[in-house]
């Protein structure tokens, strides 16, 4: 489905299982059977309500992302952080070494 | 004076009280302690408390006082803190399964400030997971209660924040506000709260959910308190780069601001369809008391306001979905046992440490930013938001504050909202707005509805106008008494709401 076909704003937008498998791909979650069908349902219930948004007339309107005066922030090049390894390692569900430990990633 | 007294004390008053040396910070620490260990097991509103941690550090603060070496106005006053914030070495969880054992290898900006100001702290706060929620019952840790009424929420996502200062088991808090997270606890629980200036306060620290509409602000008993609050974490910081400079809020000129020559604007669109009819009373009410105390009220047109949830869902999940891409079982957080590949870890780690809210806006927000739906929906909504910051320009032209009510509905039942999702996004129509366009808003009390559940007044200021907003609270708090109000709860008993 492309784009313009979603923006139109006349279509109730549904989503549909294979839509829902790809968000789980994207997400990297995979939901349970009954999760499935609460997300399929939730999630078409406000995509419609956000088609609303359509009514809004935007031809012209350059995007915003900062309401907020803001700068770029410069700072000397220099470390000012120690070695945390141990405390950060603390928190690693598993590590060996000294280092995070995942399964074998290459055969 | 004994526990029960000190806890009926607002922040400031402990504050002086100590400062003064009629009681010392090791009392009040002890007096919150107490009152946690009386009321906190009706209520669920902390998720830790560091009793020993909390009594050592008052000892260490009032040597500070004693040698003068700490001045500020809430030197010594215990407080607790939402547990999305990072506090170094102790447990800090985001109300999820996902950070349930960890404790972060650093400290937030704010908590640092604070050692400097002498506060302390007591316990972490229980929150919608991931501030997912506006009702605070999504917590891995169980939901949260409200104080007036234990079968209702206390609002959210800082609802154990705002129930612990109704309740009496905080003096004050901390809690954070992407779209609405301070101000509709607040008004739920018959509190005060304050969202500032977006970038008025740090965020290094605190566990990012949607980071260009996150903000930490207090809580407190009155407005007065949450200025003091405030000024002890606001200030620009090196670790966050959209934080700027503002002045501090003087408190003495809060008090004695008049409401003279004030032009308060009241947008007729905050009173449309959906909006419960004891709200809208006590709103108009207080419109009413404004004008007596010298204010102008006009009304003034925000026809944005339909587009303001729709708006703030696509950008919060957009950042959402990003900001939690982190949590992947390797680092640090929840890891699945018994996965066999890196793939595994992910998905399963993922799949078991969230909770199903915080699934389906990682999935809404992976949908509004995927090939072919980027153009529709994200930057739909960024176009959205320059609108609405024009729509909110051209409003401040007339007025130099808004008011309005800051939930359309007073607190529902535990329960209800799980079950329709949309209808509790709805709930945060009146309080996105502020945060889509950062500018600053607080939450007071003005009444109640017919079952005696508080209702709250929306203040919204212009950029950096906290000054102004928090005097324009002050002297309708100076004229009204619905902040001295509090739950049967507060003074252990069961029922009904009582003056203090």
């Amino acid at each position: 489905m492309t784009s313009s076909e979603k923006s139109n704003g006349n279509d109730p937008v549904g989503i549909d299982a294979e839509q829902i498998e790809y968000l789980e791909q994207l997400a990297r979650i995979r939901l349970t059977p009954d999760e499935k069908v609460r997300t399929r349902r939730d999630l078409s219930s406000i995509l419609e309500y956000i088609e609303k948004l359509n009514e809004l007339r935007t031809d012209d309107i350059e995007p915003l992302s900062h309401t907020v005066p803001m700068a770029p922030v410069f700072r000397e090049d220099r470390a000012v952080n120690g070695d945390r390894r141990i405390e950060i390692l603390r928190n690693a569900p598993e590590q060996k070494d000294g280092c995070f430990k995942v399964p074998k990633t290459v055969e | 004076m004994n526990s029960k007294d000190i806890m009926k004390m607002t922040a400031l008053d402990v504050g002086r009280a100590i400062r003064e040396g009629a009681i010392t910070s090791v009392d009040a620490t002890f007096a919150m302690l107490e009152a946690i260990g009386q009321k906190d097991a009706r209520l669920n509103g902390y998720i830790r408390v560091f009793a020993d941690l909390a009594l050592q550090r008052a000892e260490e603060v009032q040597k500070k006082i004693c040698a003068g070496e700490s001045a500020s106005p809430l030197a010594g006053v215990p407080f607790a803190i939402k547990d999305n914030i990072c506090t170094e070495g102790l447990p800090t969880t985001c109300g999820s399964r996902m950070l349930a054992d960890f404790s972060p290898p650093y400290s937030a900006t704010i908590m640092k400030k604070l050692e400097e100001a002498g506060a302390v702290l007591v316990g972490k706060l229980n929150l919608d997971e991931f501030c997912m929620g506006s009702t605070s019952e999504t917590s891995y840790f169980g939901p949260v209660r409200n104080p007036w009424d234990t079968s209702r929420v206390p609002g959210g996502s800082s609802g154990g924040a705002a129930a612990s200062v109704a309740a009496g088991t905080a003096f004050y808090a901390y809690g954070s506000d992407t779209g609405g997270s301070i101000r509709q606890p607040c008004s739920y629980c018959g509190v005060s709260g304050i969202k500032p200036t977006y970038g008025t306060v740090s965020r290094f620290g605190l566990i990012a959910y949607a980071s260009s509409l996150d903000q930490i602000g207090p809580i407190g008993r009155d407005i007065l308190d949450c200025a003091a609050a405030l000024n002890q974490i606001a200030g620009k910081d090196p670790a966050d780069q959209t934080t700027n400079e503002s002045t501090p809020i003087d408190l003495a000129a809060a008090r004695s601001f008049s409401g003279k020559d004030l032009r308060i604007g009241m947008p007729v669109d905050y009173f449309g369809e959906g909006i419960d009819p004891d709200v809208e009373a006590r709103v108009r009410e207080a419109a009413e008391k404004y004008k007596d105390l010298g204010a102008t009220v006009i009304p003034i047109r925000l026809p944005i306001v339909e587009y303001a949830i729709p708006t703030y869902y696509i950008i919060a999940c957009a950042e959402a979905c990003s900001n939690l891409s982190r949590y992947d079982g390797i680092k640090y957080g929840y890891r699945a046992k018994g996965a066999e590949n890196l793939s595994e870890i992910y998905i399963r780690s993922r799949s078991e440490g969230f909770g199903l809210e915080v699934k389906r806006r990682i999935m809404l927000g992976n949908y509004v930013l995927s090939s072919g739906y980027y153009e529709a929906y994200y930057k739909k909504a960024l176009q959205a938001k320059a609108i609405i910051k024009k729509t909110f320009d051209e409003a401040f032209a007339s007025c130099d504050l808004m008011i309005g009510p800051t939930a359309p509905a007073t607190a529902p039942r535990i329960g209800e909202s799980l079950s329709d999702p949309l209808k509790m996004y709805l709930g945060d129509i009146y309080t996105v707005l502020p945060n889509i366009v950062g500018l600053p808003s607080a939450s007071i009390p003005c009444g109640s509805d017919r079952n005696g559940m508080p209702v709250g007044l929306q203040l919204i200021g212009p950029y950096h106008g906290e000054q102004l907003m928090v005097g324009a609270a002050s002297l309708f708090q100076r004229s009204t008494k619905h902040h001295l109000r509090v739950p049967g709860l507060f003074d252990d008993c069961e029922e009904g709401g009582v003056e203090r």
